[in-house]
């Protein structure tokens, strides 16, 4: 894992060389900011807490991360740098974790730049600071386990676009499982199936976290999701690097 | 070394290198020649480790390419062909990053930067994109990255392609004033690239091997090997040029002048030059050919491909 910090170095830079970077944080501030105050009631609940910012992560993320995703590989592989960065003496491993890790270290530059919202609500109240604090471990995983699965997506596909398309619609999946329709629509299933596609949830998982409540099996289930994704990354690159 | 044996690859619907084997040794440069699709690039590939084989191996340097993947990718230095690069970086941040996968950090990489810049003649463009730049000028980049760690392999899949006769002739300079103690793979379909930089040329077609040798031995497979061609004022008495020990064959090209081919493992410069001082023609122009490389390169090519 040596070279792992000089790729993940070029791939965060090079979030930065173009107004992409800026244009995203811009516009995750403002909708996370739409989001907290018109849609989540902020005021209205008279409480001093954070969970109306938190609660529509899960809905924001899931435009905003696959945007972020969709370029890790499949801008290599249309550029063909892929063949450059692949015969370089870097593993895969290296590769596929220092571009993953890259997207999500500004993924988390972008969420610690919502910090006014944690002066707001303890200008406003007494917050528990503490939950605050679980919410945005919760919603920095939430965001990893998106962009885990973008980057298959986009080792999958050379078209940016449909990057973005697979990506957007794998999250969803993973957003809906715990939800009554679908769980109404596996009625016919085996409970344990049934069980097994609820637990799947980012929902229920992330709901937990960002209440302040951090179960080792939520903190589990989201880093063996990111580690299962990029290892399907991994392969996927090795299938379709030459394509 | 590389040793290359038994090579093979293949792709769904096809078999893009077919049991390929041959050695480079060191000091060699070896033209790898073929026409589009023969499997030339496919064999860069799994040579620099980007494509698994599907039966055969080949090691560089002693360094088995798909059990020391790594060891063998450091002697490397690789152009793809296009010379890809990351468009949005600087020339310089380009560089440092690859010197920093290479290794050297500090003043090192500092250096080794701007030996790659000075050699490739990269310092006007330094600061700038390289998605900015020429094509002439993207491939020096490319050549840059690939000759940073002054590798003990080079391995160049058509490093002039696209590039005017100035930047052609400027590349090939490079490539000939790197090679001393190195090992050069150049892969191109231009033939007069083989003639000007190549010690030794390996020709495929489908996948196949049809030729190795050195330039000169391929000229030499030539129809028009030692043929003589000749200008004259005047008429020339063909039955006498064609009765001349050694002719097997007379043709008229389109300029007026007559080429006279020479039965193979024949020279017949001296005595056509003979008859020529016997007749007292006015001969303007006499040339002696060592043959025509693209007319081997085509029968070698086409028969295989057939």
């Amino acid at each position: 894992m040596k070279q792992l910090p000089v790729v993940f170095k070029r791939e965060l830079a090079s979030y930065f060389a173009t107004p992409l970077a800026y244009v995203f944080i811009l516009i995750f501030l403002v909708l996370s900011g739409v989001f907290t105050f018109y849609l989540g009631g902020f005021y209205e609940s008279g409480q001093a807490d954070l969970a109306p910012f938190f609660n529509f992560h899960p809905w924001l993320y899931l435009f905003l991360v696959p945007a972020i995703a969709m370029r890790l590989w499949a801008e290599e592989r249309k550029s063909g740098s892929i063949e450059l960065l692949m015969t370089l003496p870097i593993t895969r491993a290296e590769a596929v974790l220092g571009k993953f890790l890259a997207a999500w270290v500004f993924a988390g530059i972008a969420l610690l730049l919502t910090f006014p919202m944690i002066i707001t609500v303890n200008y406003l109240g007494q917050p528990d600071n503490g939950a605050i604090f679980t919410g945005y471990i919760g919603s920095w995983l939430l965001a990893g386990s998106y962009l885990a699965i973008g980057s298959c997506m986009s080792a999958l596909a050379k078209n940016q676009v449909i990057a973005f398309i697979l990506a957007v619609s794998a999250c969803f999946l993973f957003i809906v499982s715990g939800f009554p329709m679908v769980l109404d629509a596996l009625a016919w299933a085996p409970q344990w199936l049934l069980d097994a596609v609820a637990s799947l949830s980012f929902l229920t998982r992330f709901d937990a976290i960002s209440k302040g409540v951090i179960d080792l099996r939520d903190l589990l289930y989201f880093i063996s999701l990111m580690a299962a994704w990029l290892a399907a990354t991994a392969i996927v690159v090795d299938l379709k690097k030459a394509d | 070394m590389i040793e290359i044996k038994n090579l093979t690859k293949r792709f769904a619907h096809h078999t893009a290198v077919d049991g390929l084997s041959f050695t480079v040794q060191q000091g060699e440069v070896l033209g790898f020649l073929g026409p589009n699709g023969a499997g030339k690039s496919t064999t860069m590939k799994m040579l620099t480790g980007f494509l698994a084989p599907t039966s055969g191996t080949a090691s560089v340097l002693g360094f088995d390419i798909q059990r020391d993947t790594l060891k063998a990718q450091q002697q490397i230095g690789y152009l793809p062909e296009g010379a890809p690069c990351y468009g949005d970086m600087t020339v310089r941040g380009f560089l440092e990053f690859i010197a920093e996968v290479r290794g050297y950090r500090g003043a090192e990489k500092k250096q080794r930067v701007l030996r790659a810049v000075e050699q490739v003649e990269l310092e006007k463009v330094l600061e700038q994109s390289i998605e900015t730049l020429s094509k002439g000028f993207k491939r020096r980049v490319g050549l840059a990255q690939a000759i940073l760690h002054d590798p003990k392999v080079l391995i160049l899949d058509e490093p002039t392609d696209g590039l005017d006769p100035n930047q052609k002739h400027q590349v090939r300079q490079l490539i000939q004033s790197l090679a001393r103690d190195k090992i050069v793979i150049i892969s191109t379909h231009i033939l007069e690239e083989v003639s000007a930089v190549c010690t030794r040329a390996v020709v495929i077609a489908a996948g196949k091997l049809v030729a190795d040798g050195t330039p000169f031995e391929l000229e030499s497979r030539s129809r028009y090997h030692q043929a003589v061609t000749l200008v004259a004022d005047g008429e020339l008495d063909r039955a006498a040029l064609a009765a001349v020990p050694g002719v097997i064959g007379v043709e008229d090209n389109a300029d007026g002048s007559l080429t006279l081919l020479a039965q193979p493992g024949q020279v017949i410069f001296p005595q056509v030059n003979e008859l020529i001082r016997q007749r007292g023609w006015q001969v303007k122009e006499l040339d002696v050919e060592r043959g025509r490389l693209d007319e081997v390169f085509r029968s070698l090519t086409r028969g295989e491909a057939a």
